[in-house]
């Protein structure tokens, strides 16, 4: 049963894999400019434009064009970048773990605030400790990230307890070249000097990026485990005298977290986004200041690039989600489709 | 039909709506969404009588008054060159709202569209629209409207436009899902064995069921476009400067912290404060109708 479900969602994740790269390419086909002019600047002759567009095969026709990306794609090449004149797929490798490393911390670090107040707002239904939940809920909601990470980084600067920028000290001398996630390998090497320093300075970032998440999957959280709380069978576990922590634990959260979890599959397309936000602020050597250099320079290969390894992570991280929800609640891996 | 009939659907319609109105003004929270929204609207409408410094909106220099803190003369103070702040919140409502107008209204109609032909006409129709909506679904939204406002380069239209092209996308699955939970009910085939046409049945029969949620989801989303927009332009690839746009200025008032707090913090609380508005309104007019979204 398992099988045919994950058989399904593969092939629905390799259609929509598919049509991202076909979007993508859309979307860099119409630059109005002409890339090749623009990377060799306004000096050069005709015949070096010619000439870089044949190499970069500018001049073939737009469907030609397409296979060869995609066939270069797939082997993972993206080609140079006209910024850096390195190959792309060596300016990702870079500057991706620490991105990635930044999104998957905030979503461990929203998953283990939003759930349990979450959790708590519903078990003390109406009462000052929902009142206040549901009030922080709507601020992380409302607040755009750019804001929550500017006014972090006033009070930091105020208090000086947390680093402002970067992602670790530089006089550790330390190398995260097993894992490339410096939290996850300062463990594995046994470096824990390296992995304090490390999460001191991922705190604040973390917590300007999660602070939508956490209003939303809390939201969630705490109207699920409402409906949860009117089935029968907590009812009936209620009236055997069943502690009430195993109750909400046990036979409550499990049915309960479906709800948050397809929320956080969703809630992880934003996450990449405002990345790109939050570590411009803190200067975190992710993905976003090579995105955005690339971007404003036109830089189609890498362009394309970032936005493909973007949406292949949303689409990564919701069939993760998926298959979780199938493990947790067996009920459907029957029903959804 | 009688006009005794026709009576009382008026009165069921009027007492519905007075129940609605009154639930949405026991509302606390939904009533101060709305004050908020108005608020906002007022503001933009009106920036040029209420702005006690309207010249300040463009490209205005004062070099003695630059960095003034937040005081009587100016209540959120200057900026690095000498602008009213407050005043520019004002403006910078005008491009927010001109955001979102620009965007949802494509985006809406255009979801609402796609939605009500997918959910309707099984098949081939179903497929393609929810495929490629699911795709551009797959898509992190503001990385996709980085590289279209980049490719199409940075301004007020063409945030629009990128914005658009990924907004639509959300109105779709709504309307189809609410659309297809309809379709298989009676009165739809009883109006087609009455002989209705598809146009019919689309924009008579099937729409009105979707109106509900189609507003409130409306109304949340004027709150996320303007984040959306903001956020675009704190990234420099939104609206350009001189045009007072809120995230432009928090991300230029950002140099200046922490000793000019001001220039970035009161943009930013202006931007909070409007999205705030929609959130609550949304969520008030979410629960007088009773629609999930």
């Amino acid at each position: 049963m398992i099988a045919s479900y994950l058989a399904r969602r593969a092939i629905g994740f390799v259609f929509v894999l598919f049509g991202l790269s076909v979007v993508i390419f859309v979307v860099a086909r119409v630059v109005p400019g002409d890339p090749a002019r623009i990377a060799l600047g306004p000096l050069a002759t005709a015949e070096q434009v010619a000439q870089l567009q044949q190499e970069m095969g500018f001049d073939k026709p737009a469907i030609v064009q397409y296979v060869d990306y995609l066939g270069r794609v797939l082997h993972g090449n993206f080609g140079r970048s006209l910024l850096t004149n390195r190959p792309v797929s060596a300016d990702i490798v870079e500057a991706l773990p620490a991105t990635l490393e930044l999104v998957l911390f905030t979503l461990l670090l929203i998953v283990l605030v939003a759930v349990p107040a979450g959790v708590l707002a519903a078990r003390w239904h109406n009462t000052w400790v929902d009142n206040t939940s549901r009030l922080l809920s709507l601020l992380g909601v409302v607040t755009p990230g750019f804001v929550v990470a500017l006014v972090l980084q006033l009070f930091a600067s105020l208090f000086h307890f947390f680093p402002l920028t970067g992602r670790l000290s530089p006089n550790l001398g330390f190398i995260a070249d097993i894992t490339r996630l410096v939290l996850v390998d300062s463990l594995l090497k046994g470096r824990f000097d390296v992995f304090a320093d490390a999460l001191s300075h991922i705190f604040l970032p973390s917590l300007a990026l999660s602070a939508a998440g956490i209003g939303q999957v809390m939201r969630i959280t705490r109207s699920s485990m409402l409906d949860v709380a009117r089935r029968d069978h907590v009812e009936t576990l209620r009236s055997f005298g069943v502690p009430d922590w195993l109750i909400t634990i046990k036979y409550m959260l499990r049915l309960a977290a479906t709800a948050p979890l397809t929320i956080l599959g969703l809630e992880f397309a934003s996450l990449m986004g405002n990345a790109f936000i939050v570590e411009l602020v803190f200067a975190w050597p992710g993905f976003a200041s090579y995105g955005v250099r690339a971007i404003l320079s036109k830089d189609f290969n890498a362009v394309m690039a970032v936005v493909l390894m973007s949406g292949l992570f949303f689409v990564v991280a919701n069939l993760l989600i998926d298959l979780l929800i199938g493990i947790m609640d067996p009920r459907l891996r029957i029903r959804r489709t | 039909m009688s006009s005794a009939t026709d009576l009382t659907q008026d009165f069921e319609e009027l007492s519905n709506l007075g129940r609605a109105w009154r639930r949405f003004l026991r509302n606390p929270a939904a009533v101060i969404g709305a004050l908020i929204v108005i608020s906002v609207v007022v503001a933009a409408v009106l920036a040029p009588l209420l702005a006690p410094h309207p010249g300040h909106a463009g490209s205005f220099v004062d070099f003695r008054n630059r960095h003034i803190a937040p005081s009587f003369a100016h209540v959120m103070g200057t900026d690095n060159v000498g602008r009213d702040i407050f005043s520019r919140v004002l403006f910078g409502y005008r491009v927010s709202l001109l955001l979102v107008v620009g965007v949802l209204g494509v985006a809406v109609p255009l979801g609402v569209l796609f939605g009500l032909l997918a959910g309707y006409f099984a098949g081939v129709v179903e497929t393609a629209f929810m495929g490629f909506t699911n795709v551009m679904l797959a898509m992190p939204p503001l990385v996709m409207a980085l590289a279209i406002t980049a490719v199409l380069s940075p301004d007020l239209v063409n945030s629009m436009i990128a914005i658009t092209c990924l907004w639509w996308t959300w109105h779709c699955r709504l309307v189809y899902r609410v659309t297809k939970s309809v379709a298989a009910e009676d009165f739809v085939e009883a109006a087609r064995l009455a002989g209705a046409s598809h146009f019919h049945v689309l924009f008579r029969e099937l729409l009105p069921n979707c109106t509900a949620a189609i507003s409130v989801k409306t109304t949340l989303d004027a709150g996320f476009v303007i984040l959306f927009g903001a956020s675009l332009s704190f990234l420099g690839l939104g609206v350009q400067p001189p045009t007072p746009d809120l995230g432009t200025m928090v991300a230029s008032g950002a140099q200046f912290l922490p000793e000019m707090w001001w220039e970035a913090v009161m943009p930013g609380l202006a931007i909070l404060y409007a999205i705030l508005g929609f959130n609550l309104l949304g969520d008030g007019l979410r629960d007088m109708m009773d629609v999930e979204i």
